[in-house]
């Protein structure tokens, strides 16, 4: 959530992250301080505008005198805070969590319409993914075109859940939700119906330009063409924290 | 109310009583009900008719030795299991029997000596009315000294007093993770804020572990007490109790607890006529092992999809609905009635240096005593296994014991001598988890052992975050591989990577320490990973149609 | 420059479409530059019908879908000193592997039967048998370098070779990607 008019209580900090000393607001996240100072940290499940949710766990930094990671999205910076986000470490245990989405479903980039515009391709690519070392799952999941506008790939879907957010704390109709567990998870449109039946679907499409995959597209779309723009989040997020 | 009116009370509901000599207990905790005990209570209690107004047949909970349930002991009111005629076995058939023994000499054929290891060697707090007190009844509770603790501590104690004592006592939560409990109390109690919860969490989900059930099912009053007195602490007039809809025994034990109580003023408004008040509610839950992870039980309390949060920030500073919140087991909360009787101080002398205290331990698998027992913190292993436990049933040899569910790690021959504490347990790669053993005899296959925890790992992951979703499928493959004996090396590597992965990068704890079992028993039982593998398999993608 | 010091290449394709081959090609005037390094001792661009005892470079495009194909793969592997697995088919299965969610049997009698117009019947011989899951080629084989792309750019197959040639691993990552 961006962070409303700066309260006269909110303390600046000092910190250094990669050896570069920084200054930050008290109530800032990793994540938020390392955006702002072109310190690129891989994330799937953040999204500026939208709440935390903590799952991708591409973020994790390591923290000075801590034994485990942080995740840099959920995790406030504090005063003195040494922070390392690129580690050999990291990028091995990065690397890895890349390739298990690619193992889980059946990301075909080369035949994806988000092909070229795919936060996971992305991804893979500035993790050092080449190929992918376990095995592939090999499992169908159904494709929704119910949707006169959009349509759902469950194949593409890396549960991210940021439809589900934007939904809910945006356009304020929660017509998205999960349902299941571990990897038979799945996103749904109201009580899992065909989303064309959805009746609290508003059409909106803010799920669709949010999904950082081909999961959610626009109908219509073919191979590469499925271009989105997130550029509305931010500001009607920090619109709907004014009113 | 005092002290002094509760006894008063307690004596009352004694002399109610005074004819009773004798008592036949039936217990009527879960698993003496699967083996036939209420039949077994029928039938005694038909036997003994009206003509003896000087016994009395009572349904008890649990007395430890489930293995050899049905169990039914005859005592003295208010006396202990030691000094009881114990039968095992006890069939409907055996009622006459055991009646007309009643002023004579016991039934041999079904004698239960009371004076064996199993027996003698335990060390009763939390389990001091098991089997003794009958569980529905309130009456029986305060007449064995119930409810002292908590008019105790709203008399003569302020919420600091108690705080100082559970933090004296040095009692470390029972739930697995081992937090100092009197600090966990003392911030929850040092958050500002009007509105504070108590959540106890009876969502007991570890295969093979059934302490909490126990508890429930035999002593509920004395979890509610506890409860009550955590909140008194920390400032809040509300709990939940979030048990699990497998444990329909244990809810309805509870809820009867919680009835009674309040109809006798130790819930409610104004408990023992002061100010202070609580409600508690039972929350049950729907089956995912995932909701015994507390910001997991928290989101099923809101109503919310059973799934964990980051942490921080931490229940106690945000919890239920964002206020500060106390989450505590079942046996950690079982275990502040004698700490407020006795004192910090009393407690802190049983158990270890850095582990005090008693633990309740379920002995499952292949032991000969299979059942619940409890031990003071730092006994050895090898005589919780083989004096309390029995040993190795069919002449068998010992292999292992895993502990901590599959959160834990297994425990090998060669260290049998440890003396059991949160500490020497972690250098083993292992934990104390909520206290489930289940021993292993020497034709268990590790890498089966292995394989199953994480095939329950896999299909209890509440696929929130990536590692734990994809990891556990991933590791669970190439165990099952290992064990159908088609794994190659490369195999074998990429399942050690894919471990540290798991357990440094997943969200809660469910994903941190699924990839335990694998590592521990890799590290004493790597042989059995070797003589698995295949034979010329360079790579490891395989075929997985 | 003598033949005996330039890096001997050899290149097949597995089950693809021949695309990244064509790739390949696409690297017009430079390979006039790349002959003058490399040998390319077999590969269905040249006459060459035999597999060298010793390859510096093995290229392999495709997935791995028939026992053909698996034959290819562990010759190759064994003949090669280093091999490249190059585009997307041979990295990760890609399109060919897109049949794996069905099973075999139905996808033989969709593609040789029910499609078919003129006497349907499935082939017995000279054929190669499929297998029942196409996997990529690091499912049959150690591989050492993995140039993802569908296809690779013909920049890309440039830049790999040329680090090869000055006996550099290259780092495909930093110029093609999947489905590139």
């Amino acid at each position: 959530m961006p962070p409303p008019v700066t309260s006269v209580n909110v303390r600046a900090v000092t910190l250094n992250i990669d050896g570069r000393d920084l200054s930050a607001r008290e109530d800032e996240t990793i994540i938020e301080v390392c955006r702002e100072n072109k310190i690129p940290i891989p994330s799937l499940c953040y999204l500026e505008g939208l709440s935390i949710w903590g799952a991708c766990r591409l973020c994790l930094v390591e923290i000075a005198g801590q034994g485990r990671l942080f995740a840099a999205c959920s995790t406030r910076v504090a005063d003195g805070m040494q922070i390392q986000t690129n580690t050999e470490r990291l990028r091995r245990y990065r690397r890895t969590i890349v390739e298990l989405l690619f193992a889980e479903r059946n990301h075909v980039c080369s035949v994806c319409v988000s092909n070229g515009h795919c936060e996971l391709q992305y991804l893979a690519q500035t993790c050092g993914v080449d190929h992918v070392r376990v095995p592939y799952r090999q499992v169908s999941y159904p494709v929704d075109s119910t949707h006169e506008m959009f349509r759902l790939d469950h194949d593409r879907c890396i549960l991210c859940t940021r439809c589900v957010r934007v939904c809910d704390e945006i356009e304020g109709a929660h017509t998205w939700d999960v349902m299941g567990r571990g990897s038979d998870c799945r996103v749904i449109t109201d009580m899992a119906q065909p989303w064309g039946e959805s009746e609290t679907c508003t059409s909106c499409g803010k799920c669709v330009q949010v999904c950082p995959t081909g999961a959610l597209v626009k109908q219509g779309t073919s191979v590469g063409e499925m271009v989105k723009d997130q550029h509305f989040l931010p500001i009607l997020a920090r619109r709907r924290h004014l009113t | 109310m005092n002290l002094d009116d509760l006894e008063d009370l307690a004596a009352q509901y004694r002399a109610a009583s005074a004819d009773v000599r004798q008592e036949v207990r039936v217990c009527l905790a879960a698993s003496c009900q699967s083996s036939g005990a209420q039949p077994v209570f029928d039938a005694l209690v038909a036997e003994l008719g009206e003509q003896r107004p000087d016994c009395k047949v009572k349904g008890v909970g649990c007395m430890g030795l489930c293995s050899a349930g049905p169990l039914v002991s005859v005592a003295a009111p208010q006396s202990g299991l030691e000094e009881s005629t114990l039968y095992r076995d006890v069939a409907p058939e055996d009622a006459g029997e055991i009646i007309a023994s009643l002023d004579g000499a016991p039934v041999a054929r079904l004698h239960c000596p009371t004076d064996q290891p199993f027996f003698t060697r335990q060390h009763k707090i939390v389990l001091e009315n098991a089997g003794i007190i009958d569980p529905d009844s309130f009456r029986g509770y305060v007449a064995q000294g119930g409810y002292a603790a908590l008019v105790r501590a709203l008399s003569e104690m302020t919420p600091a007093d108690v705080l100082r004592e559970v933090t004296e006592s040095g009692l470390r939560g029972r739930g697995g993770g081992g937090y100092p409990t009197g600090l966990k109390w003392s911030t929850v109690a040092k958050m500002p804020g009007e509105r504070k919860y108590v959540i106890c969490n009876a969502d007991e989900g570890d295969p093979g572990a059934f302490m909490d059930r126990a508890i429930l099912e035999s002593d509920p009053h004395r979890v509610l007490e506890g409860m009550a007195i955590a909140a008194y602490a920390i400032g809040a007039s509300k709990a939940y109790v979030y048990v699990r809809a497998e444990y329909p025994l244990a809810v309805e034990r509870f809820q009867t607890a919680i009835r009674k109580a309040k109809r006798s003023g130790f819930l409610g408004n104004k408990i023992a006529d002061t100010q202070f008040s609580l409600e508690v509610e039972i929350r049950l839950g729907a089956g995912a092992f995932v909701c015994g992870e507390e910001t997991a039980l928290m989101a099923s309390i809101e109503g919310l999809r059973g799934q964990p949060r980051p942490r921080p920030p931490y229940p106690a500073e945000s919890g239920l609905w964002g206020c500060p919140t106390l989450i505590n087991n079942v046996e950690t909360f079982a275990n502040i009635v004698p700490i407020i009787r006795e004192g910090g101080d009393w407690f802190a002398t049983i158990g270890t240096e850095r582990s005090k205290g008693t633990k309740v331990f379920a002995l499952a698998g292949t032991i000969t005593n299979t059942g619940l027992i409890e031990v003071p913190m730092g006994t050895a292993l090898r005589d919780i296994i083989e004096v309390i436990g029995g040993g190795i049933p069919g002449g068998k040899a010992f292999k292992a014991v895993q502990t901590g569910g599959p959160s834990g790690g297994c425990i090998p021959a060669a260290h049998l001598d440890i003396a059991v504490d949160y500490d020497s347990l972690k250098t083993l790669g292992t934990m104390m988890g909520s206290g489930g053993m289940i021993v292993m005899d020497e034709t268990s296959s590790m890498v089966d052992v292995a394989r199953y925890f994480m095939e329950f790992c896999m299909t209890e992951s509440c696929g929130k975050c990536i590692p734990c979703r994809t990891g556990t499928q991933q590791m669970h493959a190439i165990l099952d591989r290992l064990a159908k004996g088609q794994g190659s090396r490369a195999d074998l590597a990429l399942l050690e990577e894919l471990c540290e992965v798991v357990q440094a990068t997943s969200l809660c704890g469910l994903g941190q320490t699924a990839p335990n079992p694998v590592l521990s028993t890799m590290r004493y039982f790597r042989d059995e990973y070797e003589a698995k593998l295949g034979a010329d398999r360079q790579v490891s993608l395989t075929d997985s149609q | 420059m003598s033949m005996t010091s330039k890096i001997k290449v050899a290149t097949t394709w597995l089950d693809g479409c021949s695309g990244c081959h064509m790739s390949f090609l696409d690297m017009d005037e430079r390979l006039i530059e790349l002959v003058q390094a490399v040998d390319i001792v077999y590969s269905p661009l040249v006459d060459a019908k035999q597999l060298p005892e010793v390859v510096d470079v093995g290229i392999l495009e495709g997935s791995v879908s028939s026992e053909e194909d698996v034959q290819k793969a562990r010759e190759f592997r064994q003949h090669c000193r280093i091999l490249v697995s190059l585009g997307d088919c041979a990295v990760n299965g890609n399109v060919p592997a897109m049949r794996n969610h069905f099973k075999l049997k139905d996808v033989i009698e969709r593609g040789y039967l029910e499609t078919a117009t003129l006497q349907p019947q499935i082939p017995t011989r000279s054929v190669p048998a499929l297998l029942p899951v196409v996997k990529p080629l690091h499912g049959v084989v150690e591989v050492d370098v993995f140039v993802p792309g569908c296809p690779p750019h013909a920049d890309a197959i440039w830049y790999v070779l040329s680090e090869l040639i000055a006996g550099r691993m290259p780092d495909p990552s930093s110029v093609t990607r999947f489905g590139a």
